[in-house]
């Protein structure tokens, strides 16, 4: 419950520090809607030559769309400023005012920044998905949607696990930042499905830059074409991925050495 | 000219050697730039393979050609002058390269072409590893190489004029990725990127037979394919060369009212 309510006042110091900012709001809403218009344009021309693609229909890449915008709105609205403050921090010395503070430093860490403009993304992901099922005649099941949310929870964790390993190397590496901007690049390969790539980009995009099992795998429980496979290997993978990346925190932060050591 | 060589020559030994100690970021950054042609070549090559071979006037053999030679074609041509000189005004640190007895597109020039001359030695690489995993359809015609490398050079040249004008949109507003973005977004979708021109709705495809985008990027790249005659050839060089005049008198003029504007933070 307490979590929950510190999760609150990071949410509302990031609501204000951006109302004082307004225009920002524009800006970042033109921005948003440009990248939705170019990712629906790409879809426009690939799909006036084809009718399939990998053996997914327009109205299901769509679907995949909306949840790419989701999940790329919920890592830019949290998960990458707060990492790329916990690699500032550990740079400049600054994570002992976070160490110093009685709450678990893992959990600071995750959310110590928010963009808060960044939940237009995040609505219109929400937006295109709808658009998408509605489109379809919204014949999707119960049990399919319970499974979605399940496999985008699951997504979620191991993509955070997998940022926080990242963030967490600056323990050792200091000036690592732009480590970061690989997994941006590889992100934007998860707007098409990942079936489509030849295997050594879907092995890359699977295991070492997990953006399969965050966005194509939610989609395909939309689908319906989802496997008892990947459920199980999305759900025994994000279990490992939390637990390993606690671990792996851990023994980073065994190597910080504070301000002015 | 003799003057202008030495400049030049000054500015590499310094470009190089400041460039060279980015060569991990520089890497990294790349990997958006090779990764982007992969998948619209992967996209399109799915697509041509489910309608049995043939999407347009392209096999998948053919895209892999296409968008190989495009990943070449874009990362000697880009820049990132738009998004640095946001930061030079705002920051002032614009006031250092106007001390300079030289103009500071020069050294913009300098540190561009020492940028792309270290990372050939990683594009190059990559290029040929792409072509052991696609096995394109690309056949090498000396003639047509001369070509390609004569519009390449325009390319480079007049996407770089055009990007350092609108770069100069900050000295009005420091506001200015939104408008990057929007330059971005077209230049997508008409330099050829998401698609080969031929295969865009007709009128896109007249807009980009108009603005420079298809010129600095798809034209070159088409070129070196052997697509196309020789009349589009000479009219791509037309084009070229036309957008290459109208680059430079906008930069001279936007760069003349623009300094004007400017005041240096803390003077």
């Amino acid at each position: 419950m307490h979590h929950l309510s510190l999760i609150w006042t990071f949410f509302r110091i990031g609501i204000l520090n951006e109302l004082a900012y307004r225009i920002n709001f524009y800006v970042q809403l033109l921005q948003s809607l440009l990248s939705l218009g170019t990712a629906i344009g790409g879809l426009a021309i690939v799909f006036s030559h084809t009718d399939s693609l990998g053996g997914w229909q327009a109205v299901d890449i769509l679907a995949l769309l909306g949840v790419f915008m989701f999940v790329g709105g919920i890592i830019r609205l949290v998960i990458q400023p707060s990492m790329a403050q916990l690699m500032e921090d550990v740079r400049q010395g600054t994570l002992d005012f976070t160490l110093t503070k009685p709450r678990d430093a893992q959990f600071l860490i995750s959310i110590s920044q928010v963009r808060i403009w960044r939940v237009i993304d995040i609505f219109l992901g929400i937006a295109v998905l709808l658009t998408a099922l509605i489109y379809r005649g919204l014949d999707i099941g119960f049990t399919d949607v319970l499974l979605f949310v399940l496999v985008l929870f699951t997504g979620g964790a191991i993509i955070y696990s997998f940022w926080l390993m990242l963030a967490t190397l600056t323990f050792w590496f200091l000036r690592i930042e732009n480590i970061l901007v690989i997994f941006q690049s590889m992100y934007e390969a998860g707007r098409w499905p990942i079936g489509i790539y030849p295997h050594w980009l879907r092995f890359v995009l699977t295991f070492l830059v997990p953006v399969a099992f965050a966005i194509t795998v939610p989609a395909e429980a939309l689908s319906g074409r989802l496997t008892t496979e990947s459920i199980v290997i999305s759900i025994v993978l994000s279990i490992f991925m939390l637990a390993f990346s606690r671990w792996f925190w851990k023994r980073g932060l065994k190597n910080y050495s504070g301000a002015s050591a | 000219m003799k003057h202008y060589l030495e400049i030049y020559w000054a500015f590499f030994k310094t470009t190089i050697a400041v460039q060279f100690q980015y060569r991990a970021s520089m890497s990294i950054w790349m990997i958006g730039r090779v990764l982007e042609p992969v998948v619209y070549l992967v996209v399109w090559a799915t697509v041509a393979n489910a309608r049995g071979g043939m999407v347009g006037d392209y096999n998948p053999e053919d895209f892999a050609a296409y968008y190989i030679v495009l990943m070449i074609v874009n990362q000697f041509t880009f820049t990132w002058v738009m998004h640095e000189y946001d930061y030079r005004i705002r920051q002032g640190a614009l006031s250092v390269l106007l001390l300079k007895p030289v103009h500071p597109i020069h050294s913009d020039i300098a540190d561009n072409i020492s940028y792309k001359v270290l990372m050939s030695f990683i594009v190059f690489p990559t290029a040929i590893l792409l072509y052991i995993l696609f096995d394109p359809n690309l056949l090498f015609h000396l003639q047509t190489f001369a070509l390609f490398l004569c519009a390449l050079t325009i390319a480079f040249f007049m996407r770089f004029f055009i990007e350092w004008t609108l770069a100069l949109i900050a000295f009005w507003t420091t506001r200015n990725e939104a408008i990057n973005q929007m330059y971005f977004t077209l230049g997508l979708f008409l330099s050829g990127r998401i698609a080969p021109i031929e295969l865009l709705p007709n009128l896109v495809q007249q807009i980009a037979n108009i603005l420079p985008f298809r010129w600095a990027v798809a034209f070159p790249v088409e070129l070196m394919l052997g697509r196309l005659s020789n009349e589009q050839i000479w009219h791509g060089f037309t084009m070229q060369g036309m957008w290459l005049v109208i680059s430079l008198v906008l930069l001279k003029i936007v760069w003349r009212s623009g300094i004007k504007k400017y005041s240096a933070v803390g003077s």
